[in-house]
């Protein structure tokens, strides 16, 4: 007799302690910067370390999260994010190379012995033109890979494999120096942005304040799409797409909306990863990347807004303990992750949550 | 008196290339760089058979003086007058063989001074291949000929080769200044043009070559895909890792025979096969029970977990093999090549590989469609639960079919081994193109991998010279999801009511 | 399978390659003659095996059809050319008397007034019974509209009303994945209910369901007859006398016989065909 009462009960209670354990966490989050600017003495003080750390981190759960509202919601894994990031980074980076030579050419291009920069630099001196490059880089090319691949249903595993040739052709692209992109070393030795040192505590702080409220932005915007009828078609979509079009709704808007959506919050979150870690090279486009975003999404519980955020803190704190203690056996853990969570975990960490609290 | 003075200096001169062989030995080792360059150009315009064995221990950096082998320092000047030297020696030797390596050696690098000698050469030579191509290293010679007449002669005997190198010494000729006598000139230009057109046919079908051994590549790399993926809807993507422990099988077959059986060594590629073959098939097979059986039907999560499983296996070869490549050598009978034009050599690895792809193909198609295996396995394929009824045992047929993807695999590791590096990153580089290779092809067409790996391999060489090898490929993705657009079922797929 | 080619007159502005965010079919349907659909010479192959041949059939607006035949006697590939997702290699078929099905897409021939219930029933299962049927409600289906969208309650009721129907009241909010089999059957009737099509096209109805169950389904069709036109492919002869006034009998992909049932089941050749040659 007892038992619905309980289940209720603890429902109620479950997104209560949500609701107060992300509160915590913000607040958290909130602090670090103003705890960094603390003097170096003081046993509260963060230090830039730890602050540039979390920050990264941060921008990966950005990237979570915009995998997660594809592939969660949507069905479609994408194993290309890695790129719509690098190119909001390049597109950051670019900015930021121009601030460093001043009224020259960046050092790499004199290096390579190039007069003149070449057409898409152009600009890129302004901050706003560099702020619309990140998003209208990762959005456009979103946009026109989206719509062809939309448009002859490619989807599941095909999908994933294109994306996955996207990215890695991206890579190669960008490794060639007469891309234009620094080639190999990508960008770096960046000295100022908005006019403050890059590396000064006060800009630190406002970058990853920064990243904080676009974590934040997303995750609302992640809330309401997921609470609207969109949400609810995306989620149609992805269980039964023939049924979902004898319905009337035509799949390819809806996936291309959601598609370009996520790779422009995964530009946001590359330009403000690039300022913080300081170096954007080809690198980040390598397939390896993006697939290790798919693991953290699968962690946390994909279709779930927090589960994403929730796995690629654990995953990158866990990275950034084991590449210093055990470089060697990192690749064994992450390899062991990925088998792990997909045959014991198929809802993530967040789906045996919400097992054990409803049992 | 005459006679014992007669004697004397018969005994003198009889001595003497052994003498001049012991002088020349101590002679070298004691210049200094600038003399022993002197010395090699005069041995090479006046080569004595005697000096061969020396200039032989020279090519090889040491000298033997008094018994003793001493190392020398070389740099690459003196290297490459050794090599004058020695080639010009062996246009003396009895073997038309080596008279024609050399004649063609001393076509690249000859000097001025061995113009008597190979004159002289010439007059003597017997043997038609080997005539042709000394009286090239004398046209070579001859283009700077005062005699303008000598020079137009030399001029028209370059025209009527197809060689690389009569095209630059034509040009180079043709530079503004080089040439002042008016016909040699026109001579130079129209020979230029012939060469040209020679050269173009060879570079045209090297492309080609170049072309089908790619193919062949991706379609050792991609069959085994297109077994797990066609047949089993199972994305491998530690399919690449197949292929890589199949190349490391190789190496252990080849560590294994160095120790063991020097002599047969020459043979090792033979039983590395079945080697690779049995290890990466177990190592297929065991993932197949423990891992991936769990995930049919989810095809994504299978995706990940496959992902996972590559990264422990290069992890694991990186640990136990050290993160450089190891060093896999061709034996004997799969080096050098075949040269079918002066501009075009097909190697014998990668012939061997040509036909090698087709045998295996061959091979699995004739065990899908001809024996009891096949006949299982296609029945899980297309309707798992009525072939469980009819007593198929599915869980044996998956975990053998399985085993055979990552088999083939293997094999390819094995070919792939005799063509490029062996590193633990090995798998990574071809994961994606096998993957377009079965997208292309359509899913569960052997017919299809063929033609879409022969394809995209030809597409790629053709692409590469015109505009360079990265952009070829990202211009081959984008024609592939265009074509997708067209043929979403790929090459070749079959049409029915049940798509879905 | 060849796209088919776009007649720029007819398809401006509603081209299907376009992407659509949102322009729809007007459903201002021509049924001048009294005819709904229109199939004439409708052929179509797979590598040879010719699945339809030479199909003529033609459905009365407010008819209630029932179609039968054996096994591979092409009724699901017939389905297939009238939601758009097979192409026929010839012939023409027609909705209304103005829209040619051959040059529409799947969604274009939903919104224009198709709706279709799948042999295997097909339900969003991760959403609730509600949510299932708001999803498939006669409502602008653009992503704008979605992102915006809320209900009104007006429509709250509607889905109340179909609810109250299908029997699925109590389940509203439970997860469609957990319904039974015959459950979902229903909710997948409801949701063509909610679509509100001129013509549904169903494809064995009343599989799993019990005898209860099957005998309210005949009443429901029964009383849907007259507002929609109706096409049903069903095996359970039963159930077909219940319901239809008119059945058709496909063979090898084209029509053998058509009449009432009992014409239909005196017809010799039907009877060959059913009880074995």
């Amino acid at each position: 007799m007892n038992q619905p009462l309980m289940v209720t009960a603890a429902q109620k209670a479950g997104p209560t302690l949500t609701t107060l354990a992300g509160a915590l966490v913000l607040l958290v989050l909130l602090a670090l910067p103003l705890l960094s600017l603390l003097p170096a003495d003081n046993p509260l003080q963060v230090s830039a370390y730890t602050l540039t750390l979390v920050g990264k981190i941060l921008c990966y759960a950005i990237v979570a999260l915009a995998l997660d509202l594809v592939w969660g919601y949507a069905g479609l894994l994408s194993l290309g994010h890695g790129l719509f990031f690098a190119l909001g980074g390049y597109a950051m980076g670019m900015y930021l190379m121009r601030q460093a030579s001043g009224d020259e050419l960046p050092a790499f291009m004199t290096f390579l012995s190039w007069t003149e920069l070449p057409w898409y630099w152009i600009g890129t001196e302004h901050f706003w033109w560099a702020m619309c490059l990140v998003v209208l880089a990762p959005g456009l090319l979103a946009l026109v890979f989206g719509f062809f691949a939309f448009r002859s249903r490619i989807k599941g595993v095909y999908f994933s494999i294109m994306t996955q040739a996207l990215t890695f052709a991206g890579m190669l692209l960008f490794f060639r120096n007469e891309t234009g992109f620094g080639g190999n070393n990508g960008f770096t030795n960046f000295r100022s942005i908005l006019g403050f040192g890059i590396t000064e505590p006060g800009t630190r702080a406002a970058l990853f304040f920064a990243t904080v409220l676009l974590l934040v932005a997303s995750l609302f915007l992640g809330w309401r799409l997921a609470r609207s009828k969109f949400g609810r078609v995306l989620t149609a979509l992805r269980d039964a797409e023939n049924r979902l079009m004898f319905c009337g709704y035509d799949p390819r808007g809806f996936k291309l909306f959601v598609w370009v959506l996520s790779a422009v919050l995964c530009g946001l979150a590359g330009a403000l990863y690039v300022p913080q870690v300081g170096i954007i090279n080809p690198g980040e486009m390598s397939p390896t990347n993006s697939i290790e975003a798919a693991v953290w999404v699968a962690l946390g519980g994909r279709g779930t807004l927090i589960g994403p955020l929730l796995g690629a803190g654990v995953v990158n704190g866990m990275k950034s303990w084991f590449t210093v203690a055990f470089p060697e056996y990192w690749l064994f853990f992450l390899g062991a992750l990925f088998i792990i969570v997909t045959l014991y975990l198929p809802k993530g960490v967040i789906g045996l949550l919400k097992k054990k609290a409803d049992q | 008196m005459p006679t014992a003075l007669y004697r004397v200096i018969l005994a003198l001169l009889l001595l003497l290339p052994l003498a001049a062989h012991a002088d020349d030995a101590s002679d070298f080792a004691a210049a200094n760089n600038s003399q022993q360059a002197q010395l090699l150009e005069s041995w090479a315009a006046q080569p004595a058979p005697a000096r061969i064995e020396l200039i032989n221990s020279l090519q090889q950096g040491q000298v033997t003086v008094d018994g003793q082998v001493k190392t020398l320092r070389l740099n690459n000047r003196l290297r490459g007058l050794i090599d004058t030297a020695l080639a010009s020696h062996q246009l003396l030797a009895t073997d038309p063989k080596l008279r024609l390596n050399a004649a063609q050696q001393l076509q690249k690098n000859a000097k001025p001074a061995q113009l008597k000698f190979l004159d002289q050469q010439l007059a003597t030579e017997t043997d038609s291949d080997v005539h042709t191509a000394l009286s090239l290293a004398l046209a070579n010679l001859q283009l700077v000929d005062p005699d303008p007449a000598v020079r137009l002669a030399a001029v028209r005997l370059l025209g009527e080769t197809g060689e690389p190198l009569a095209r630059t010494r034509l040009e180079n000729l043709l530079q503004p200044g080089v040439e002042t006598d008016a016909t040699v000139h026109t001579a130079a230009e129209t020979s230029l043009t012939q060469v040209k057109r020679k050269l173009l046919i060879g570079d045209l079908l090297g492309q080609a070559f170049s072309g089908l051994s790619l193919g062949s590549i991706l379609l050792l790399a991609a069959l085994g895909l297109a077994i797990t993926f066609g047949l089993l809807g199972v994305i491998n993507m530690a399919h690449g890792e197949m292929l890589m422990l199949g190349a490391y099988c190789t190496y252990c077959v080849q560590l294994l025979f160095q120790r063991f059986a020097p002599g047969a060594i020459e043979f090792y590629p033979l039983l590395a096969l079945p080697v690779a073959f049995f290890v990466t098939a177990g190592v297929g097979m065991v993932l197949e029970r423990t891992i991936i059986r769990h995930l049919y039907g989810r095809p994504l999560e299978t995706l990940l977990a496959t992902w996972g499983i590559s990264l422990i296996l290069i992890q694991l070869v990186r640990v136990m093999f050290g993160a450089q490549n190891v060093e896999v050598a061709n034996p004997a009978w799969l080096s050098g090549g075949l040269q079918v034009l002066p501009n075009l050599v097909l190697p014998y690895n990668r012939l061997v590989i040509i036909v090698f792809a087709l045998a295996v193909v061959v091979l699995t198609w004739l065990l899908l469609n001809k024996t009891r295996l096949g006949l299982n396995v296609r029945a899980v394929t297309q309707n798992r639960n009525m072939a469980a009824c009819c007593g198929v045992p599915t869980g044996r047929v998956d975990m053998l079919a399985f085993g055979l993807g990552s088999g083939i695999a293997g094999l390819g590791g094995v070919a792939l081994s005799q063509v490029g590096n062996v590193g633990p990153d090995l798998g990574q580089g071809y994961i994606i193109d096998s993957f377009l290779v079965v997208v292309l092809g359509g899913v569960g067409q052997l017919a299809g991998t063929v033609y879409a790996a022969f394809g995209l391999g030809i597409a790629n060489k053709i692409l590469e010279p015109q505009i360079g090898a990265v952009l070829g490929k990202i211009l081959i993705l984008g024609l592939i999801i265009l074509f997708i657009q067209k043929r979403p079922q790929g090459l070749f797929a079959l049409k029915g009511r049940v798509i879905d | 399978m060849l796209e088919p080619i776009l007649d720029p007159n007819k398809d401006a502005g509603s081209s299907r390659d376009a992407i659509s965010f949102g322009q729809r079919v007007e459903p201002g349907l021509n049924t001048r003659h009294g005819t709904i659909l229109t199939l004439e010479d409708i052929s179509v192959s797979f590598d040879g095996f010719k699945a339809l041949n030479n199909l003529n059939l033609y459905i009365g607006v407010g008819e209630l059809r029932c179609i039968i035949g054996p096994n591979g006697a092409g009724k699901t590939t017939m389905m297939d050319v009238i939601t758009g997702k097979t192409r026929p290699s010839e012939g023409q078929a027609w909705f209304g008397e103005t829209l040619d099905l051959r040059q529409m897409s799947e969604v274009q021939i939903a919104q224009a007034g198709i709706g279709r219930k799948f042999q295997k029933p097909t339900v969003f299962e991760a959403l609730s019974v509600f949510e299932n049927l708001e999803l498939a409600q006669k409502t602008d289906k653009s992503v704008w509209a979605s992102l915006r969208a809320k209900l009104t309650g007006e429509q709250k009721d509607r889905i109340g009303e179909v609810l109250h129907t299908i029997r699925l009241s109590s389940s509203a909010h439970r997860p469609a994945g957990l319904l039974s089999h015959g459950q979902k059957q229903f909710l997948e009737i409801g949701m063509l209910l909610m679509q509100d099509p001129q013509l549904l096209l169903l494809d064995e109805p009343v599989a799993g369901m019990t005898d209860a169950e099957t005998e309210f389904t005949a009443e429901l069709f029964k009383s849907l007859a007259g507002k929609h036109s109706l096409m049903v492919v069903e095996h359970d002869m039963g159930f077909v006398g219940s319901i239809a006034d008119h059945v058709t009998v496909l063979h090898q992909g084209s029509v053998l016989a058509e009449g009432s049932l009992e014409q239909v089941q005196a017809d010799e050749r039907v009877i060959e065909v059913y009880l074995g040659r």
